[in-house]
C-alpha cells in the first residue's frame, strides 16, 4: 500500500484555503443523520467533539475518567503558541513554520505544520472568545513569553495552568452540547476494540468501567484523541491512567503507526526519589525563562548550593549553546543534562539531577514578579519536595513526556483505515522528531476545534443516506467475542506479579536503552528483554478480582499488555533510523562534540510501520519534501 | 513507617460499606499518599485479593480525579493540598489512619472510594459556559481586559472541580464550585451577555442536583486545593439577587 499524504495542490500559503474551497460540505439538515464516536475529551478529542456537535453531527463521546474536564490536557503548564505577532519582535507565520520543522529537526510535514501555524491565530481568538483568563499586560492587552527553540515571545498563557483553562473552556463546550442534546457522553468507558464493516471504520466495543458490561457502539466515522503514551516509562510526566490502547488496537487493525520511538524526553520534571514512586511532576519549561540552569564544577561538590560561588559553577547550557542558552530546545537541553550527570556531575542524593536557579531573576525582577509569572509551579515544588525554590534552586531531572510518534495519518488527519482519524498529540504529524514547547496545546485544540471538523466532512457527505449502522452485525459480534476472551485470558492466568511490577520493569527498560541515547547494541538488547517480559506477563501476571464492576487492576492489565507490544516496535524503529535527529539520538551518529548527526539523503522519511500479525511488521516510508525551506544542521549555538 | 489502615469497603452502590483494618509497614515518607495506597494494594494482589478501589489520575493536583476523605478531612490535613500532593512525611510514624470516600447526598459511592460526581457535570451543563462555536470569536486584542480582572477571573477559574467543597460541607453544598465558575465569567466581558440566565440555571440545577444550602460557614474555601475564595459565593449570591431582580 503507497502511503498518500493528500497534500492539496497550491502555494504552501493557500493549501488550507484550496482545500477547504474544494471538499465537500454537508447539509445541516443531513448532519443529524451522522454519528460520529470521538474517543478522549481532551483538547484535540474534546475539541472535536465539542464543534461537531455545534455543527449538528450526531457526537457520542467516551472518556475513562469520570468527567471530561479531566483529560490530561489539564496538566499543561506553560502555554500555547500563537504567531500573533502581538510584540512587534518579527514573528509570522511563516517564522513559526520555520522554527517547528527546524524544532522538529527536519522530519516534519511542511503543510500540515504551515497549517497549524495558521490556525494558532484564530486558536487565540476562539479560546479567549470562550473566557480562558490569558495573562493580560497592565494596559489590558494579551501577554507573551518565550519557550525554547524559538528567539520571539508568541506564547500565551494562563499563569502556569493553561492546559487547565483551555480544557476548561472546551469541556464547557462539550457541556453545553451535552444539554443542548447533540453530544451523549459515555464516562468512566474503555474503548478496547474497533468494528470496521466492508473496509470502512464502524464503530467500536467498549467496556462499561462501572458495570463491568462489554458493549458495542456504531458511528458512521470514529475519531481519536486518546493522547499519547509516554505511561509506557511507568515514570513519566502522564497521568497514572493514559495509555496506548485504542490507538495501539486500531494499529492492529490496520492503522498505520508511525515514528512510535520518538518520545520526548522532558528535561524540567522533579527527579526520581525512591523505587515506590509513580509518577515524576513536571515544572513548567517557562521556567527556563528566567530560572538558569547548572551544576557544580567540581564532582561530588558537597556543599549546599547557595554556598558555591559563580566561578565554580558550570552554567554548561549557556557554554555549550550560547545563542539560545537556557532556552534551548528540550531534547538539547535533556541530553546536555544527561551528559553531566552522567559525567558524574549530578547532584542530589541520588545524583540524578541538576540545579534550576531563580536567584539572577529573583534579583532583577523582584519576588513578587517571579511569584505572578509562576506562583503556581513555587507551590507545587512546595508541596512536593518540601523545598522554597524561592529561596534555593529546584533540583530537575529528565522525564518521559510527549509523544511525537502517533497513528500515521493523511493532510485530512485520516488514518490508513477509511472512516477513523486521529487528532492531537494520538497522531504523527506536526512535531517532526522533537516538539517545541507550547506546540503541544496548539497541535491539539486546533486538530480538534479547526481542522478535523472541516476534514471529516469530506468523507461523511458519502454517508447521508446511509442510515444508522446496526450493532447486530457479525463483525460486531465477532469484535466483542474476541475483547471478552481476552479479558477472561488475563483474569485466568492467575500468576504471582502484580502489574504495576511488570510495567516497572518494562520502564526501565525502555529509560535505559529506548530513551535519550540509542545504540545498535542495547536497541537489540531491548528488544530480546521486551520479549521475554510480555512472555513473564502472559505466564505470570496476577489479576485479582473479576469482569464484572469496577476492576482497576484488569483495566491496568490490558493497558499493560498493549505497552508490552508497542514496546517492541518502538525498539525496532529506534534501530532502523541509523541517524541522528530530534529526541532519537544514535550514539554511533554524532560529532566529535557530542551533537547529533543527522542523514538527510537515507533517512529524510517518516516511518510508518503497518502491522502484520505476531509481532511483525512492514516499514512503510512517506519521503519528506521541503520546498519552502532550507534543509540545514539543526544548530542553537 | 508503618500505619494501620482503616479503609471504607462496599463493593457497589447500593451494597452496605463497612471499615476494613490492614497493617503497612516499610512506608517510605517519601512516599505520597497514593503511593502508599498502591503499595497496599500491591501487596493484596499478591494475597489474590481484590484492591481498594480509589479514582485518581494526574498526581500533580491539577485534574480533581482524586478525592478521599483522610481522618475526617477532604483531601487529608494539610490545607489547600490535594490528597496526591498530600505525602507520608506528613503523618507520624505508627497513626491510625481512617480513609474514607468523599460522602454526599449528590456522590453516590462506585465501590470502595469511588464516588459519581456527575452532579458536578450537571451544574455546568445548566449554563456554566460563554457559548462561542468554534469560528465565531473576534479577534483577541480588541477585547480589552484590565490585568486585574483577568488576575481575578483566573483565581475563581482555577477550581479543579474535585468536590471537597461539596465532601466537607456540613449542608453538603455546592456553592463554592458552583460560586467559583459563576464568578469567573461574570467577571469577565466575554461573559456578560448569559450573565443574567447562566447564574439561575446554575443555581436552579444545584439545588435540583440533591445539594444543600450554604449556610456561609467557610469549611469549603479552608479545604479548596486551590484557595478558591469564599468571595465567590457573595459574588454568586449578588449575581442571582441582580438576576432575579432584572426579570421581575
Amino acid at each position: 500500500m503507497a502511503l498518500d499524504a493528500k497534500i492539496p495542490e497550491g502555494p504552501l500559503k493557500d493549501k488550507w484555503q484550496n482545500y477547504l474551497d474544494s471538499k465537500n460540505i454537508i447539509n445541516p439538515a443531513n448532519r443529524k443523520k451522522i454519528d460520529v464516536i470521538v474517543v478522549g475529551s481532551g483538547l484535540s478529542g474534546g475539541g472535536a467533539a465539542a464543534t461537531l456537535a455545534e455543527l449538528g453531527y450526531n457526537v457520542k463521546n467516551f472518556y475513562f475518567q469520570d468527567s471530561a474536564r479531566r483529560a490530561h490536557s489539564v496538566a499543561a503548564q506553560g502555554g500555547v503558541n500563537a504567531a500573533k505577532n502581538y510584540r512587534n519582535d518579527g514573528d509570522s507565520i511563516y517564522r513559526m513554520f520555520y522554527d517547528t520543522i527546524k524544532g522538529g529537526d527536519y522530519r516534519s510535514r511542511e503543510a500540515n505544520v504551515y497549517r497549524m501555524a495558521q490556525l494558532s491565530v484564530d486558536l487565540i481568538d476562539h479560546m479567549n472568545a470562550q473566557g480562558v483568563p490569558f495573562a493580560r499586560e497592565y494596559n489590558g492587552y494579551l501577554s507573551n513569553r518565550s519557550f525554547g527553540g524559538v528567539l520571539v515571545s508568541r506564547t500565551f498563557y494562563a499563569r502556569g495552568q493553561t492546559g487547565q483553562q483551555l480544557l476548561l473552556a472546551t469541556y464547557q463546550a462539550i457541556m453545553k452540547q451535552v444539554k443542548a442534546g447533540n453530544l451523549t457522553e459515555y464516562k468512566r468507558h474503555e474503548v478496547l476494540d474497533f468494528v470496521m464493516v466492508d473496509g470502512k471504520m464502524r464503530g467500536v466495543i467498549a467496556r462499561n468501567l462501572v458495570t463491568g458490561e462489554i458493549e458495542r457502539h456504531s458511528a458512521h466515522a470514529v475519531v481519536l484523541g486518546t493522547g499519547g503514551f509516554g505511561k509506557i516509562f511507568y515514570l513519566s510526566t502522564l497521568a497514572m491512567n493514559s495509555n496506548v490502547s485504542a490507538t495501539w488496537r486500531a494499529h492492529k487493525k490496520g492503522a498505520f503507526f508511525a515514528n512510535p520511538s520518538w518520545t520526548q524526553i522532558h528535561p524540567t520534571a522533579l527527579p526520581q526519589a525512591g523505587e515506590h514512586q509513580s509518577k515524576l511532576t513536571l515544572m513548567s519549561e517557562s521556567l527556563r525563562n528566567d530560572g538558569r540552569i547548572w551544576v557544580p564544577k567540581k564532582k561530588n561538590d558537597p556543599r549546599k548550593p547557595g554556598d558555591i560561588p559563580q566561578e565554580e559553577r558550570d552554567y554548561y547550557l549557556e557554554r555549550r549553546y550560547p545563542a539560545f542558552g537556557n532556552l534551548v530546545p528540550r531534547d538539547v537541553a535533556s541530553r546536555a543534562a544527561k551528559e553531566r550527570m552522567d559525567a558524574g556531575y549530578g547532584v542530589g542524593a541520588l545524583k540524578n539531577a541538576v540545579y534550576l536557579d531563580f536567584k539572577t531573576a529573583i534579583e532583577k525582577h523582584g519576588k513578587a514578579t517571579i511569584k505572578e509569572r509562576y506562583g503556581n509551579l513555587f507551590t507545587m515544588y512546595k508541596k512536593i519536595t518540601g523545598i522554597d525554590a524561592y529561596k534555593e534552586p529546584m533540583k530537575i531531572s529528565p522525564a518521559a513526556h510527549f509523544s511525537m510518534g502517533g497513528l500515521w495519518v493523511d493532510y485530512e488527519l485520516g488514518t490508513t483505515i477509511p472512516g477513523l482519524y486521529a487528532v492531537g498529540e494520538a497522531n504523527f504529524a506536526d512535531h517532526g522528531a522533537n516538539r517545541l514547547g507550547a506546540n503541544s496545546l496548539l497541535q491539539a485544540s486546533v486538530d480538534g476545534n479547526f481542522v478535523l471538523p472541516n476534514t471529516i466532512s469530506n468523507y461523511l457527505s458519502n454517508d447521508i443516506s446511509t442510515g444508522p449502522i446496526s450493532t447486530d452485525l457479525p463483525e460486531f459480534e465477532k469484535a466483542e467475542k474476541e475483547v471478552k476472551e481476552q479479558i477472561d485470558k488475563l483474569l485466568s492466568i492467575d500468576g504471582k506479579t502484580p502489574v504495576d511490577q511488570i510495567h516497572r520493569k518494562l520502564g526501565k527498560i525502555l529509560f535505559k536503552e529506548v530513551a535519550m541515547s540509542r545504540n545498535e547494541k542495547g536497541l537489540k538488547w531491548a528488544i530480546e528483554e521486551i520479549k521475554k517480559l510480555r512472555q513473564e506477563f502472559w505466564s505470570d501476571v496476577a489479576v485479582t478480582g473479576d469482569a464484572k464492576g469496577v476492576n482497576s487492576e484488569l483495566e491496568k492489565a490490558g493497558r499493560l499488555a498493549d505497552y508490552l507490544e508497542i514496546a517492541e516496535l518502538m525498539a525496532i524503529d529506534a534501530l532502523d533510523r541509523k541517524e541522528s535527529c530530534g529526541a532519537h539520538f544514535r550514539e554511533e551518529y554524532q560529532t566529535e562534540d557530542g551533537e547529533a548527526v543527522r542523514d538527510d539523503k537515507n533517512y529524510m522519511y517518516s516511518a510508518a510501520w503497518e502491522w502484520k500479525g505476531d509481532h511483525k511488521w512492514d516499514l512503510h516510508k512517506e519521503a519528506l519534501k521541503y520546498e519552502n525551506i532550507e534543509v540545514k544542521t539543526r544548530s542553537y549555538k | 513507617m508503618k500505619f494501620t489502615l482503616k479503609i471504607w469497603r462496599q463493593e457497589s452502590p447500593k451494597a452496605k460499606g463497612k471499615l476494613e483494618t490492614f497493617n503497612l509497614t516499610d512506608v517510605s515518607e517519601d512516599m505520597s499518599f497514593l503511593e502508599m495506597l498502591d503499595m497496599l494494594n500491591e501487596q493484596l494482589v499478591t494475597e489474590g485479593k481484590r484492591v481498594v478501589e480509589f479514582d485518581h489520575d494526574c498526581r500533580e493536583g491539577i485534574c480533581g480525579q482524586c478525592s478521599l476523605v483522610i481522618n475526617g478531612q477532604a483531601h487529608g490535613h494539610n490545607k489547600h493540598y490535594t490528597t496526591c500532593q498530600t505525602h507520608m512525611r506528613s503523618f507520624k510514624d505508627g497513626d491510625t489512619l481512617f480513609i474514607e470516600p468523599f460522602r454526599a447526598k449528590p456522590f453516590p459511592i462506585i465501590r470502595d472510594l469511588k464516588v459519581d460526581r456527575s452532579s458536578l457535570d450537571k451544574i455546568i451543563q445548566a449554563g456554566g459556559y460563554i457559548s462561542a462555536f468554534t469560528g465565531m470569536a473576534p479577534e483577541a486584542n480588541t477585547i480589552n481586559i484590565h490585568h486585574e480582572v483577568s488576575e481575578s477571573a483566573f483565581d475563581s477559574a482555577a477550581c479543579i472541580g474535585c468536590g471537597a467543597c461539596v465532601a466537607t460541607c456540613k449542608n453538603s453544598s455546592a456553592a463554592l464550585f458552583m460560586s467559583a465558575k459563576v464568578a469567573h465569567l461574570a467577571k469577565l466581558p466575554q461573559g456578560q451577555v448569559e450573565r443574567q440566565e447562566r447564574v439561575i440555571w446554575m443555581v436552579n440545577e444545584h439545588d435540583e442536583q440533591g445539594f444543600g444550602s450554604c449556610t456561609h460557614t467557610g469549611a469549603c474555601a479552608m479545604v479548596c486545593p486551590q484557595e478558591v475564595q469564599l468571595i465567590d459565593i457573595a459574588h454568586m449570591n449578588f449575581e442571582y439577587n441582580r438576576a432575579m431582580a432584572k426579570t421581575m
